[in-house]
């Protein structure tokens, strides 16, 4: 028996700390598409930034000063997205807007591209978070452990945030309906911009998390963990939190599973197969809000 | 009125930028050599590097005699991406810019996807690292000067019966990648006949967690790991190997040569072999040279990955300048057939050995060099040279 756990109990580490690291994410996502509708593309790669503002802060200053500025500047990072490349389309079709996002997200990668030069970077150690330990046999980074915790926890925080605030309120008003709430006197562009503020913290976050565990940073780094969060914010039901969080789990689990089924090369494709099976069964998610039709 | 301002600054600079183009029009006294390489991408690293040793080549020859006149010899760089998809603009980038031959790529997939672009064009390539043989076969304009797979595989898999004692290999490689799949088949075949044990698995691109994969290692009994993969995914392969306390010992091939490799092997517990093509220590006045070189430019310094280490794949972009501009002496014209002609019947002697090719365009090599990370100081040691019994 503890043969057996010391055997399958890494698959299962790795599957709830990459899920907790999506979860992050995904939040990001969901948040924003709650409130704008807006698919915000170029969130997988405000994480990346993240990452590589990490790399050069760290190899200043090392990494106790680095963690406050990372956060810091992806909060701002936000911030000046949203206002430059979405706060102008904001009577423009839908379809602008998501544009636009794509294009934030090319001009990123691109940027890092020219920052890095192309080479990998290899992301530092925080001390506390690459430190290994041993349970049942199987070892880990501490960062394993600490991801699933600290990621319950902060949505608990941003549940309560949302629920029993007075930005809450706001935020889930302007989600029902922008005009009136901004008929009510909400400052509609404060709360739009607190929501992606909060996104990208959690993105800071989520990629101190992650790139402890996946210690090298390239321009497309924030590619494929962006997208599987979509994914799971979509699996979930976009536009509910909860929703996403435990999306995110399923899909980091399961991936791992399979990886340790040898059907290694399926990995990725599980993840949109599951897009796919979700769409077709419950388009809306597993918690996501019923579409209704206003006559 | 500041938008009609506006719009007619863009007018200028876009007649400008025109201008600009029209003025770097090429004189006749020039042979441009194109650098197809990747610059970027899951390559990047090794590619510079390999840039690296065309560069330094270029700074102390850049000149040749072709009947009677001397010319200018200039290169120009396309950057692949690393990346099959990219790989044909680049590759019509260097046509269209008549370079007389073009030397690369680093990994092989690439140079597989740029061979009939060189070849309608009838611009003979080298090939400098790009050890798949589909490279070569079958496409008279591709050349290379380095060993092949199979060769490679072989030599891996006979290393890991014979000096490691190995019953079980577990392989892994990226998805749809030539060079890995290709190496993985061959040292499989080799591994085989040897009487082990081969596991194999693939993950797919942009992977970057590989404890399942370690774990699906470990909990089969592999004795070693053979993981042909590029640099990046091995910097993290070696990461998780050390945290996970994985320490089976890793038998890799030449993209592994680079000191990423020894930087993320340094202070770990690791033992990371290596075949390639090139020992420090061979030559050392060339090393001291390139050395010198490379220290002296922080772009430089920076592009082979912050110290001054020497890869194999440098030495080897060195080779393949001078084995071009050899060829295009002995053709005595600029015309890029006959350039071909002249590679094909070339026998000459770079740092890295006696440099001639068969009649498939393939280098004639039969020795690798077996290196291993030394994890205390941060360097290679030579173990051997080997070939195939």
């Amino acid at each position: 028996m503890s043969d057996f756990i010391s055997a399958n109990l890494p698959y299962l580490l790795a599957g709830i700390s990459t899920g907790g690291q999506y979860a992050l994410i995904a939040i990001g996502y969901t948040m924003v598409y709650g409130i704008l509708r807006l698919i915000n593309f170029a969130h997988g790669d405000v994480f990346m930034v993240a990452g590589l503002v990490m790399v050069y802060v760290s190899a200043s200053f090392g990494p106790y000063v680095a963690i406050p500025v990372v956060i810091i500047a992806t909060m701002a990072l936000g911030f000046i997205i949203e206002r430059a490349a979405y706060k102008p389309l904001r009577s423009a079709p839908r379809m602008s807007v998501m544009i636009s996002a794509i294009g934030v997200s090319y001009l990123l990668q691109n940027c890092a591209l020219y920052f890095t030069g192309g080479l990998p970077q290899i992301y530092p150690a925080i001390p506390f978070l690459a430190k290994s330990v041993t349970i049942f046999g199987a070892t880990t980074k501490l960062v394993t452990l600490i991801t699933p915790v600290l990621t319950i926890v902060l949505v608990i925080l941003l549940m309560l945030l949302i629920n029993h605030t007075k930005m809450g309120m706001a935020m889930r008003a302007v989600s029902k309906d922008f005009e009136t709430s901004q008929l009510m006197g909400i400052k509609i562009n404060n709360v739009i911009s607190i929501t992606f503020i909060i996104g990208c913290f959690l993105a800071a976050i989520g990629s101190m998390l992650y790139f402890s565990n996946y210690t090298s940073v390239i321009p497309t780094s924030g590619g494929m963990p962006g997208l599987k969060a979509f994914v799971a914010a979509v699996f979930g039901g976009i536009g509910s939190i909860p929703g996403a969080v435990i999306g995110a789990f399923i899909i980091g689990i399961c991936e791992n599973i399979i990886k340790g089924l040898g059907l290694t090369e399926f990995s990725d494709a599980f993840t949109f197969v599951l897009l796919i099976i979700i769409l077709v069964v419950k388009p809306t998610g597993i918690f996501g809000e019923k579409a209704t039709d206003k006559v | 009125m500041a938008k009609k301002i506006i719009a007619l600054l863009l007018a200028v600079c876009l007649i400008a930028s025109f201008c600009a183009c029209s003025g770097g029009s090429k004189t006749g006294d020039t042979i441009y050599i194109g650098v197809y390489e990747p610059q970027s991408g899951s390559n990047g690293a090794g590619g510079k590097q390999e840039i690296l040793g065309m560069q330094y080549a270029n700074s102390l020859v850049n000149t040749v005699e072709v009947g009677g006149k001397t010319y200018k010899v200039e290169l120009v760089i396309a950057d692949n991406e690393s990346s099959t998809d990219k790989a044909i603009s680049a590759a019509t980038q260097l046509v269209s810019k008549k370079c007389s031959v073009v030397l690369g790529s680093y990994g092989s997939s690439v140079a597989i996807a740029a061979g009939d672009t060189f070849a309608n064009a009838k611009l003979p390539a080298i090939g400098v690292t790009c050890t798949n043989p589909a490279v070569t076969d079958g496409n008279d304009y591709y050349f290379r000067i380095c060993f092949l797979d199979p060769f490679q595989g072989t030599v891996l898999a006979n290393y890991a019966y014979d000096q490691l004692g190995a019953k079980t290999v577990y392989c892994i490689g990226e998805l749809g990648n030539d060079y890995d799949q290709g190496l993985i088949n061959y040292f499989k075949e080799a591994g085989e006949a040897l009487g082990m044990t081969i596991i194999t698995e693939s993950f797919p691109s942009d992977n970057s967690d590989f404890t399942s994969y370690l774990t699906n290692a470990k909990n089969q009994n592999a004795d070693v790991i053979f993981a042909p993969c590029s640099i990046s995914y091995a910097q993290l392969i070696i990461e998780q190997c050390s945290t996970q306390g994985i320490n089976t010992p890793i038998v890799a091939p030449d993209t592994w040569d680079s000191n990423v490799i020894l930087n993320a092997a340094k202070g770990t517990d690791l033992n990371i072999n290596v075949t390639t093509f090139f020992a420090e220590g061979g030559n050392p006045e060339f090393e001291s040279g390139l050395k010198a070189w490379i220290n002296g430019d922080s772009k430089n310094l920076a592009n082979n990955g912050g110290d001054d280490t020497i890869s194999a794949v440098t030495v080897m972009g060195y080779d393949a300048y001078n084995v071009a501009l050899a060829a295009i002496k002995a053709a005595g014209t600029t015309d890029t057939a006959k350039i071909r002609d002249a590679i094909a019947s070339l026998k000459t002697t770079g740092i890295t050995g006696d440099i001639s090719f068969n009649e498939i365009g393939d280098a004639n090599r039969n020795a690798a060099y077996i290196k291993n990370a030394n994890t205390e100081t941060g360097a290679w040691d030579f173990v051997a040279v080997q070939g195939v019994a």
